[in-house]
């Protein structure tokens, strides 16, 4: 069990969404920073789709009501445990009464906070994390607020040496002047003008104010235009698809987006650079560079490899730390 | 069939001529139909006379996907799925239904017409989709046609039954809409996320209106 000491109405339980519900009309949801989410529940000893918090709301504060681990992943926040400072990435085991403290990070917007065993809230459709917008799942289907107790998942406690354990070499986030993302044409690539395709992936995009779980507002300094005017029958949409409205300044999708939509889409950044994206803040400046499908499902498929063999490497590092 | 790219791991397909086609539309059904038994596939989405498809990245090629989207488009042709028939209740006009009496300027005809011709026909959830249990109907008699508001409303109470365009609906949830409100439905509710089957309408189904 947990208790929140920080009030945070964008601290949500997220886990990897729901994508079974979609065609239901639900949105996917889960985190927005997918491999900060996965290595944060490696590091806790998690499967790598247990619940955890998404923290974008500080300084965030917990305290421990139970003897557990945790791990820390995600933007690289200054967190201390009872006054106690240790890095990004990294696991910890708190003792019954310890509070955690979260700093705002200088590089990025969304931490992850995973505990040993999982948030232990009940699955809804299919996923634990929270749907603000429908209301229901995560903790009581809203935000974090203070006094809320969050219960954790059984899990089996492992002792860690003082001072944690964690990873090293994972890449820092870009500057968030110098961001570059890869971008699989969409289905009407080709129904933009010429003129339309030069800017894509020439001039920058600022990510606005209008940036939330929901889309990316961009807005670059002339618009993306097509060669007439589109009139599309509504289609599912996944999260980053770059949708582009009449006006020329595109949106991009994020994981909580409405199921299905009508704009033009000029392209689709795909993940690894999707969790990047999700942790820019408004305010970034985006460049483009179109790949082909076949390049950006080669980087998906190496990420997932390289993500599930940290998943079979740190339990057993964690055993032989017990051993020696 | 056109197949376009729609992500890493996805597919969008559109089968679309033109304006939306209830007969595409049934073959689409059939399609995800046969496609929710094939390997690989993790999400399966249909729209308006289009089909998003999400395959696994790790077990699926792209080539091998493309021969099974064409083999099961070739399959939907023969497929045919019994539809389900829901009759729903709707108190037309008064504080549950505002726009009767703008819907009935803008079309030309009496309030009581309207009413008739909204309960005159079967119609179709064509897809589910926009928010939870929001379901697409088609099949509104052209009369009935009206662009949706200029300006949409702030909030509009769940159960409304509307009409936006081409389509109708009964609202799952009280959020903005754009759409003419008609009158109230007496139904269960039509998404609940506790539920095992969480949507009130299906795609597939055919609905009635009849007065309450």
């Amino acid at each position: 069990m947990l208790e929140i000491l920080s009030d945070g109405p964008f601290n949500t339980v997220q886990d990897l969404g729901r994508p079974s519900a979609v065609p239901w009309g639900v949105c996917a949801g889960g985190a927005m920073d997918r491999e900060s989410l996965i290595r944060a529940n490696i590091l806790a000893g998690n499967t790598v789709g247990a619940a955890a918090m998404e923290i974008m709301f500080f300084p965030f504060k917990v305290r421990f009501l139970e003897n557990c681990v945790f791990a820390v992943a995600g933007a690289p926040a200054r967190a201390t445990l009872d006054g106690t400072s240790f890095p990004p990435d990294w696991s910890m085991q708190a003792e019954a009464g310890q509070v955690l403290i979260l700093q705002a990070p200088e590089k990025g917007v969304r931490s992850y906070l995973a505990v040993a065993g999982g948030i232990d809230v009940p699955v809804v459709l299919g996923g634990r994390g929270t749907d603000v917008k429908g209301g229901f799942g995560g903790f009581k289907g809203r935000g974090l607020q203070k006094g809320d107790r969050l219960p954790c998942g059984h899990a089996e406690l492992h002792a860690l040496p003082d001072g944690g354990v964690g990873l090293s070499g994972i890449a820092a986030l870009p500057d968030k002047d110098n961001v570059v993302l890869g971008l699989i044409p969409g289905p009407e690539y080709e129904a933009f003008t010429q003129e339309a395709h030069s800017l894509l992936v020439t001039q920058h995009w600022t990510i606005t104010p209008h940036a939330n779980r929901v889309g990316f507002r961009l807005e670059g300094q002339s618009p993306l235009l097509t060669r007439q005017s589109l009139s599309l029958l509504s289609h599912g949409v996944l999260p980053g698809t770059v949708q582009v409205p009449p006006a020329g300044q595109p949106i991009i999708q994020m994981a909580d987006a409405n199921t299905c939509g009508g704009y033009p889409k000029i392209g689709i950044i795909a993940e690894p650079d999707l969790s990047v994206l999700a942790q820019m803040p408004p305010g970034s400046r985006i460049r483009f560079k179109l790949v082909t499908q076949e390049h950006a499902l080669a980087r998906m498929r190496a990420r997932t490899e390289a993500l599930q063999s940290l998943a079979e490497q740190v339990p057993a590092f964690k055993k032989h730390l017990l051993a020696s | 069939m056109r197949i376009h790219c729609a992500g890493a791991n996805a597919f969008l397909l559109d089968m679309s001529e033109g304006t939306f086609q209830d007969t595409i539309q049934v073959r689409i059904w059939g399609m995800a139909h046969v496609l929710q038994a094939a390997q690989g596939i993790t999400m399966l989405t249909p729209g308006a006379n289009n089909l998003l498809v999400v395959f696994d990245p790790q077990i699926t090629e792209i080539q091998s996907i493309h021969r099974l989207l064409k083999q099961a488009w070739d399959q939907a042709a023969s497929i045919s799925i019994t539809p389900r028939e829901l009759v729903v209740s709707v108190v037309y006009g008064g504080d549950g239904g505002e726009d009767l009496a703008h819907v009935a300027q803008q079309t030309r005809l009496s309030e009581t017409e309207v009413v008739r011709l909204h309960t005159s026909c079967a119609y179709r959830v064509a897809m589910i989709g926009y928010s939870p249990g929001f379901g697409y109907l088609t099949g509104l008699p052209p009369q009935l046609h009206v662009p949706r508001r200029d300006r949409p409303r702030l909030s509009v109470e769940r159960k409304s039954v509307c009409l936006g365009g081409e389509f109708t609906c009964v609202m799952p949830q009280t959020t903005p809409s754009g759409w003419h409100i008609l009158g109230k439905a007496q139904c269960p509710p039509l998404f609940d996320p506790t539920a095992q089957k969480p949507c009130f309408l299906q795609a597939g189904d055919i609905v009635r209106f009849v007065r309450a």
